[in-house]
């Protein structure tokens, strides 16, 4: 479906099977707007997305749409060549564990530490004590909290707990990364730092779809953008002007997707 | 097992802890009187066949016509209780089981032949008749019949009073049965409660991936830690309670109560029951996050 643009996904050749797609999906929360009206796109494997728009205009709840708190009032949501629009219950942690997420309000356990957090998806997932106490504090190294492996979130600043929050979401290598604002409490400088974690992983095979509002980053990272406004959704290639548009020679190069 | 919740700090998890201990005490308590009453009934129903006793008095004299108008009352007696309404049997003592049984009080040896001795008959009642007996018209009967005869009746006092033990065992049972559906109330209680605590902490546990056994296992872990130190401190009340009741028990004995007492089988049993109930207690918090997980979206 995404082939035919001949974009860059990411440093991955595209998986001829989606990880995520959208097939008209509606949605509307109880009795109130419709948030999307027939939104459809799809993400291949192996590649890296933006997710942009305005605050409200709908960012976390497509993020929540993926990762199954959310379910369509109406249309398809595939994950992994599975229709999940109706998937039992008992079938969501199989589908679950095969991806990180990344909270916009991080959503960490305030009374466990942080090494406990991030060991979270390990311990559900059945890893033996030896390798958690071996992985986990790599990687809350690598994101610069080696000296609060037993901090409580509560003591952590927000630029602190949302590294916490995005290392939990990627110590078991999931499939699918999914990030709300992974970059709002951070200075640039650890932005980037963040962005080169997803990178990697993303070489690693992980395909990434990551909302955000920080313009620089999107213009700095040479990846596609799914762009949502007024409840329907835009594919902006790479290089594509961010925002109100840039001119419109590059406006008719932003075609409506599918 | 480590826990991703705090159950702990949980109030009414305090309460279920004092539940299960009230529980495991009268439940200890009713086992081992029941268990108790079940081994007197044993030994009981072991040693005496009959329900009453009647005493004939010997006629005066050594001879072989004292002897023999002895017998002729014994005879007459038996006559007289075998057409008795709700008498299943009745039997004369031989000579022989008169020694052993007097022989403790007056030692053997000739003197024994030499007494003028009262004869025994040993009356066993129908059991649908016991209810209704009347033994002092029964023994009315008999004293027309044989002047001087006497019945004894504690043995039916007996049985009745073990009657008695067992409807306050019955009793123990269902007392038991209404603390232990009050234990289940307030561990359902407790659960639904640390389950809308942590509701978050639970959402974001499923979001990880984690399944609903993975969440109920910490509840039941954390059930079966109440439900131990409940069982144990209720268990450890019990025993001296149980003590004070064998020591008066002990007292009661000397005469035709046989003594009381628990085997080591009995006591393997009491000992299981504070698991028991830390077991109930578990399996319900479990079944309880299930089932309130299962509706969640
Ligand atoms: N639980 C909810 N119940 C009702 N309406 C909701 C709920 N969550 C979000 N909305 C509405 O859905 C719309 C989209 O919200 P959403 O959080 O997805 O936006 P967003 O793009 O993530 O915004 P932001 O950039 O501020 O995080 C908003 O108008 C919001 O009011
Ligand atoms: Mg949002």
């Amino acid at each position: 479906m995404m082939r035919e643009m001949g974009e860059n996904w990411g440093n991955r050749p595209p998986d001829s099977e989606a990880v995520v797609q959208f097939d008209q999906v509606g949605l509307r929360y109880d009795l109130g707007p419709e948030i999307f009206r027939d939104i459809g796109f799809s993400l291949p494997g192996g590649s890296f997305h933006f997710l942009t728009g305005s605050s409200g205009a709908g960012k976390s709840s497509l993020l929540g749409l993926c990762y199954l708190a959310l379910r369509p009032t109406r249309g398809a949501v595939t994950l992994f060549g599975r229709d999940v629009t109706r998937a039992p219950r008992a079938a969501l942690p199989r589908l679950r564990r095969r991806m990180g997420v990344v909270f916009q309000d991080f959503r960490l356990i305030n009374h466990l530490s942080a090494m406990d957090n991030v060991a979270l998806p390990l311990r559900v997932a059945g890893v033996s004590e030896t390798d958690i106490r071996h992985h986990v504090p790599e990687l809350l190294a690598w994101v610069g909290l080696a000296d609060h492996l037993d901090a409580r979130p509560p003591t952590l600043s927000g630029g602190q707990k949302q590294r916490v929050a995005i290392a939990r979401a990627v110590i078991n290598r999931p499939d699918l990364l999914l990030a709300d604002e992974p970059t709002g409490n951070v200075d640039d400088r650890i932005a980037m730092r963040l962005l080169h974690l997803f990178e990697e992983l993303n070489k690693m095979g992980t395909t990434v779809l990551i909302a955000t509002h920080n313009e620089q980053l999107v213009r700095r990272f040479p990846y596609p953008r799914l762009h949502l406004d007024q409840g329907g959704l835009t594919l902006h290639p790479v290089g594509s002007e961010p925002w109100n548009g840039g001119g419109t020679a590059r406006r008719s190069t932003d075609r409506p997707y599918p | 097992m480590r826990s991703d919740l705090p159950l702990a700090g949980n109030r009414s998890s305090s309460l279920v802890t004092v539940l299960v201990g009230v529980m495991v005490f009268l439940a200890v308590l009713a086992a081992a009187g029941g268990l108790a009453l079940n081994n007197v009934l044993d030994r009981w129903t072991h040693d005496v066949a009959g329900n009453l006793t009647a005493q004939i008095p010997p006629v005066p004299g050594l001879g072989e016509d004292a002897r023999a108008a002895t017998d002729a009352r014994v005879a007459r007696a038996l006559e007289v209780l075998d057409a008795y309404p709700g008498v299943a049997a009745a039997r004369a003592l031989t000579e022989d089981e008169l020694v052993t049984l007097i022989e403790p009080w007056i030692g053997s040896g000739e003197v024994l032949n030499d007494l003028p001795m009262p004869r025994l008959i040993d009356i066993t009642m129908r059991p649908d008749a016991l209810p209704g007996l009347d033994p002092g018209a029964m023994a009315q009967v008999l004293r027309t019949a044989v002047p001087g005869a006497t019945l004894d009746e504690h043995r039916l006092w007996l049985s009745r009073l073990l009657d008695l033990g067992e409807a306050v065992g019955w009793l123990g049972v269902t007392v038991v049965l209404v603390v232990g559906l009050a234990t289940a109330v307030a561990v359902v209680h407790a659960t639904l409660a640390g389950l809308s605590t942590h509701r978050p902490v639970i959402e974001v546990l499923h979001m990880i991936g984690a399944q609903d056994d993975y969440i109920a296992r910490q509840f039941a872990a954390h059930a079966l830690r109440q439900g131990l130190k409940g069982g144990a401190g209720g268990f450890m009340l019990a025993l001296p309670a149980l003590a004070g009741l064998g020591l008066l028990a002990g007292r009661v004995k000397g005469g035709l109560v046989p003594t009381v007492g628990l085997s080591v089988l009995d006591w393997i049993v009491l000992t299981l029951l504070p698991f028991a109930a830390a077991g109930l207690v578990m399996l319900t918090a479990r079944l309880t996050v299930l089932r309130t997980l299962a509706r969640m979206p």
